[in-house]
């Protein structure tokens, strides 16, 4: 037998490896649709709670929307399940077609095309567009999508201390014999919800001839006066090159992802990005629901403006009662524990008040500024707001921390 | 000449890495990797700044998380590529 008692061991001792330094994801099972609030088994096999949901992406609220089920429903009727296929060869339908243009014409640019997910965006892009001639600046904090895509690409990395733009600056300058050089950024960093200055990225961008290429899972559809993005809310639209963003997250969060701008770039990954050519059409029932998300949020700004007004409500009364949280203007809101286990055991007591979040620390954020990311949705209304303040206030009260600091909370439990 | 290049090594490592308000200590010994002050993303560019500066190739197997974990460890690596 060739996966032998060795092997078995092996892969047995990783696990355990895991496990033991606290690294092992364990799923939550959730026996109701997406939103504001969901039925939870956890742990597994415990008996299914209600729970207030602050951990999913699910900003507009969208996921589980009355019209974009029904579109979900009538593109199912009309479309089919599956295509069979990939893109190319016979996956795609005018549904297609059209959310490419819809993505395009929401976002401000040229042209867009879809991709299973953005992780595939982002794993596919860089390769396309660049060569060893070439360098790639990026954020020290980008996506994990976008460090592994960056290495499957020829071109030479370089990076940056996270929204830098001194340090930035410098490596454009150290860069400048390069052919092309291309600026990556996330929109919108998902652990600490600070936006890039892409204001400023633009012009060092211009100034030393170099693109942009913006990854901005975590603001399409909701950042901006009219949801378009991060681009939108620093007023750069025009100005980024290239934007890869995800279907999976305010924009009815089931899946897919895109690659939006200039149009030969765009065109160059249909014909040579391998995530692309090689994975089956994204399936029709998640384009025409995208499409009907596309139509909701275009109609109306009321869902971005009531998760803006909810995620400043939120942060204004965690800080009210004395919870530490990163400010900030997103809906991301990361409360500090700066210790891991502090950030477990704070998740878990919040889990008994029927608040659901997770905890984060190494290696996921940087060593002692382990938090609980706290995600406002559009979905959330004031009374389940108001019982998440009420419900951090009691636990860290239970753990001594409310009204302290992070040099208060980091002599009490270590960082 | 040991104590140049570490010196050398060290003064990257606090421009490249730390933020100019951090008042963090760091020798050679200190933890760059398993300490978080790199990360494996960021462990590129001290990569290229290590050949650039030495003119030498350093493989991919050998540019471990453990092998650039000190400065004394990347002294350790690249008397090992200088002489091999």
């Amino acid at each position: 037998m060739a996966y032998s008692e060795t092997a078995k061991a092996h892969y047995a001792n990783e696990l355990n490896v895991l496990r033991v330094s606290g690294l092992y994801k364990e799923e939550r099972y959730i026996a109701s649709p997406q939103g504001a609030g969901i039925t939870v088994e956890f742990p597994r096999g415990a008996q299914a709670r209600e729970v207030i949901n602050f951990c999913a992406n699910n900003y507009l609220g969208l996921s589980s929307h009355p019209e974009v089920l029904a579109a979900a429903h009538k593109a199912l009727e009309m479309r089919g399940f599956g295509l069979s296929s990939v893109r190319f060869i016979c996956g795609t339908q005018d549904i297609h077609r059209e959310l490419e243009q819809k993505l395009s014409e929401f976002l401000g640019t040229e042209d867009t095309v879809l991709f299973p997910s953005c992780m595939e965006a982002n794993g596919g892009l860089f390769e396309v567009m660049l060569d060893k001639d070439d360098a790639m600046i990026a954020d020290r904090l980008v996506h994990a999508s976008i460090v592994d895509g960056m290495r499957l690409c020829k071109a030479q990395v370089y990076n940056y201390k996270h929204s830098n733009m001194a340090h930035l600056e410098e490596k454009l300058q150290e860069t400048q014999g390069c052919r092309f050089r291309l600026i990556i950024t996330d929109g919108v960093f998902s652990m600490d919800g600070d936006i890039a200055r892409l204001a400023e990225i633009c012009t060092l961008a211009e100034r030393y001839n170099a693109f942009v290429m913006v990854d901005d899972s975590h603001a399409t559809g909701f950042m901006g006066k009219t949801g378009r993005g991060t681009h939108e809310h620093c007023g750069v639209m025009g100005r980024i090159d290239v934007l890869t963003t995800t279907l999976g997250k305010a924009l009815g969060g089931a899946a897919g992802g895109c690659v939006s701008g200039r149009p030969e770039i765009v065109e160059l990954c249909r014909q040579r990005a391998r995530p692309y050519l090689f994975s089956n059409t994204v399936p029709p029932v998640v384009v025409g629901a995208t499409l009907k998300v596309l139509e909701v949020i275009t109609r109306s700004t009321d869902r971005r403006d009531k998760l803006e007004a909810n995620t400043r409500y939120f942060r204004e009364r965690m800080m009210t009662v004395g919870v530490d949280i990163h400010e900030g203007e997103h809906p991301i809101v990361p409360v500090m524990l700066y210790n891991a286990k502090l950030a477990q055991s704070v998740a878990r007591d919040l889990y008994e008040e029927g608040i659901y979040v997770i905890g984060f620390f190494f290696p996921v954020v940087p060593q002692g500024q382990a938090r609980i990311r706290v995600q406002i949705s559009a979905d959330h209304e004031r009374g389940q707001l108001d019982r998440a303040v009420e419900a951090f206030a009691r636990v860290e009260e239970k753990h001594k921390i409310l009204g302290k600091k992070k040099d208060e909370i980091i002599a009490m439990y270590g960082a | 000449m040991q104590d140049d290049v570490k010196k050398l090594i060290l003064d990257y490592v606090k421009k490249e890495y730390l933020d100019e308000d951090s008042d963090q200590e760091i020798t050679e010994t200190t933890k760059l990797i398993s300490g978080g002050i790199v990360d494996s993303f960021s462990m590129v560019s001290l990569k290229m700044f290590l050949e650039k500066k030495f003119q030498l190739k350093i493989p991919d197997e050998k540019a471990t998380p453990e092998a650039f974990d000190s400065v004394n460890n990347i002294l350790a690596l690249l008397q090992e590529i200088m002489h091999s």
